[in-house]
């Protein structure tokens, strides 16, 4: 569990009252904590780049192309949007890891909530941002109260979390089916796919075209800034509150850190599990809702798949941290997006999920390793304070 | 240079799974150059999983190489990403890089569609199974599964020695459940007593039952346990599985879309191969794109059915040989009118 603990880098080298050796020793720090995501970087374009010379194309072209039709305005609003998704169901299974839990289980949670949430909101006719509002909250509640089954499961009859999640992604998938075929099911005229009814105008997010062109930027034709991001930024602020400044995060970490240390000094452990886990539920349930009142506005086979197994990833490039899920979350859309690129290219799509997984495992392993060199060299510190004659 | 390397890599692929069916030719790689050439530029969407399926992407695929060699046209070629976030965008960008038309293959490109199409009312768009999209620059290409479904279940039923057979669709889809309706009333239509088994391998939106031979292996082995001794297998790459379990069991299965006995790629598991339900999806892409070549009016909805060949049986391997005068029957009594295969189980 190390692995997922916080990392916090220092961010500048306070003037140290007394020794240099200090200062120079944040120094070190800050650099360590520089160099594992740079490390990491550079170990997935290595990977990628070998996968790319086997399969015959020169990876510095290939890799200019994707930077280059990467960075377009087109590119760059898709790459938002689509990073949005990703950047709460990183930020569902961040929240988890803060305390030591993992909960894989943010597929099944957002694809059943999105699909209530969807059926819920074309079921009631409420004024405008009263429908909006009560298509979010029964997202959130649905995500929360799937998330507590295997909390509950947890406190209660010791089932480990990852097991439980699991499964209850394939009971979320059976459920979400089964309803999706029979009663919430509106029947098109010819169509081969089944999905909720749509939502009306009062249930979907504004797009944020106006302030993009009150910036002087025309969106391209049919690509739209989705509004959704805002919310995200929000969720992200709040995270941030909860988890590195309220007493409530201090129990959480402590409780990740050393779950028999937290409980001696008067932690709740199962309290915190359950309410953990409802929260990770809750901002789980919110990972469908762009696509459904910002595009789609209705939940069909043809929702996207897949998103919490890429928050997974997300989370663990992101390390715990709200800026470094998002940064996780736009270069994973950025990736995706560049499946388009690679094929107008000829390159096998393939790539950019060799991209995706070297880079989470690169992570893991490079911050790892700079973990066990900053261990080391605080020991050596410490015997060189103690016995100057180690050191020397 | 680029044009050569797809060609080259394409008509591998057809030659690794090319089929008996004249509509089926390999592609040489040289053949771009000799065809006759024509200004017409393709775009091409696959749903998830794209080129080298060997199922339905495939078939649509192949209808696009055959156009190419044929027709002389250019084509572009987009697959979404994994997660299917990218479909409306992928079209998008092929009806803004001029290409006209712009064939998206399988009902999931619906909903993303309809965006598309009203900002592009000069491209044409061809959307494979589907016909819920109503606009005028929208033609929909439609297949009978259903009808198909019913003769390789009368050849199912015909072939059974316990009197049980099975179905498997790959995903739990209103699509899916035409096939099983078509085969459960096909092998009734031959034994009114016949136990019928069905399962699907996963649940929408998880569309991994189109891709995993390991479920579709064990699902197969459950049916035979439990009495079958023929399985149609409607679960595009899940199939594989289905056709090892076949193997295993000493018993039958039966390939979907395309002619699998050819396409399966393993000598050893054609002896289990009955026939394949074939859904022409690259005779509908390849005829309308030669309409379209040709000027020719394309109707709003085309669907292709026993009459036109668009669906059917395959005789490879000359295992439905001996049945085959009743499977005309049935089929003539289909095309006259005189049975109508039910779409839903």
């Amino acid at each position: 569990m190390s692995l997922l603990t916080p990392e916090r880098p220092e961010p500048a080298p306070t003037p140290p009252p007394t020794a240099a050796a200090t200062s120079r020793f944040d120094l070190r720090r800050f650099g360590l904590a520089v160099a594992a995501p740079a490390l990491a970087v550079v170990v997935a374009l290595a990977v990628a780049s070998i996968a790319l010379l086997v399969s015959g194309s020169n990876p510095l072209t290939v890799y200019a192309r994707m930077l280059e039709e990467g960075t377009t305005l087109r590119s760059a609003l898709i790459t938002v949007n689509n990073a949005v998704p990703l950047y709460l169901s990183g930020l569902a299974v961040a929240l988890g890891f803060r305390m030591g839990l993992f909960n894989i289980g943010v597929e099944g949670q957002y694809q059943l909530a999105a699909l209530l949430a969807a059926a819920a909101g074309a079921a009631v006719v409420l004024p405008g941002p009263l429908h909006l509002l009560f298509v979010v909250l029964v997202a959130m509640v649905v995500g929360a109260m799937w998330a507590g089954v295997a909390a509950v499961l947890k406190t209660t009859r010791g089932v480990s979390e990852v097991i439980s999640t699991i499964m209850l992604n394939v009971i979320a998938g059976g459920i979400a089916a089964y309803l999706l075929s029979t009663y919430l099911q509106e029947r098109v005229e010819g169509s081969n796919n089944s999905r909720t009814p749509r939502l009306d105008e009062s249930a979907r997010f504004p797009n944020l075209d106006p302030v993009l062109r009150a910036f002087g930027v025309e969106p391209p034709q049919g690509t739209r800034l989705g509004g959704f991001v805002l919310v995200a930024a929000v969720v992200g602020v709040v995270y941030w509150l909860l988890v590195s400044r309220s007493r409530f995060g201090f129990d959480l970490r402590a409780t990740g850190l050393s779950p028999s240390a937290s409980v001696a000094s008067g932690v709740n452990a199962k309290r915190m599990t359950i309410v953990t886990m409802l929260m990770s539920g809750a901002i789980a349930g919110l990972v469908g809702l762009p696509q459904l009142v910002g595009s789609s506005y209705a939940y069909g086979l043809d929702f996207t798949s897949g998103l919490g197994f890429t928050g997974i990833g997300v989370a663990l490039l992101g390390r715990g941290s709200p800026v470094g899920v998002a940064i996780g979350a736009l270069l994973f859309a950025f990736l995706e997006r560049s499946s388009a690129t690679l094929q107008r290219i000829d390159v096998p799509t393939e790539i950019y999920v060799i991209m995706q997984g070297s880079i989470v495992l690169s992570v893991v392993v490079a911050y790892e390793a700079v973990r066990r060199i900053g261990v080391a060299q605080a020991e050596r510190a410490v015997r060189r304070a103690v016995d100057p004659e180690v050191a020397a | 240079m680029r044009l050569a390397a797809v060609l080259t890599v394409a008509s591998l692929g057809l030659m690794a799974c090319g089929s008996s069916d004249d509509n089926d030719e390999a592609v040489e790689p040289g053949a771009a150059s000799a065809a006759p050439a024509s200004d017409l530029k393709v775009g091409l969407a696959y749903d998830v999983g794209g080129r080298g399926d060997r199922s339905f992407n495939d078939a649509a695929a192949a209808g696009l190489d055959k156009a190419v060699a044929e027709l002389g046209i250019e084509k572009e070629e987009l697959s979404p990403n994994a997660s299917g976030s990218d479909r409306g965008d992928n079209l998008r960008s092929l009806a803004e890089g001029g290409f006209n038309p712009v064939i998206a293959v399988g009902f999931a490109y619906a909903e993303s569609l309809e965006p598309v199409a009203a900002d592009f009312p000069d491209t044409t768009f061809l959307i494979v199974d589907d016909a819920s999209v109503k606009a005028d620059n929208v033609k929909a290409l439609l297949f009978a599964e259903e009808q198909g479904s019913f003769l390789v279940g009368a050849a199912a039923a015909l072939k059974s020695k316990t009197g049980n057979v099975g179905y498997i669709g790959g995903v739990e889809t209103p699509l899916l459940k035409k096939f099983q309706a078509g085969f459960t009333a096909g092998a009734k239509q031959v034994k009114a007593d016949i136990t019928v088994q069905a399962k699907y391998l996963s649940q929408p939106p998880d569309f991994s039952g189109f891709g995993s031979p390991d479920k579709g292996r064990e699902t197969a082995n459950g049916m035979y346990d439990s009495g079958a001794d023929v399985i149609y297998a409607a679960a595009g790459g899940s199939g594989t599985g289905v056709f090892q379990a076949a193997l295993a069991n000493k018993t039958l299965a039966i390939g979907v879309d395309s002619d699998q006995y050819e396409s399966v790629g393993d000598a050893t598991l054609q002896p289990v191969i009955l026939t394949s339900m074939l859904k022409r999806v690259d005779v509908a892409v390849f005829e309308t794109l030669e309409k379209f070549a040709n000027d020719e009016e394309i109707p709003a909805e085309t669907v292709f059915d026993l009459e036109v060949d668009g669906v059917g049986y395959s005789e490879s391997g000359g295992f439905v040989t001996d049945i085959k005068p009743q499977l005309e029957e049935l089929k003539a009594k289909i095309i006259a009118g005189e049975i109508t295969v039910p779409t839903t189980p």
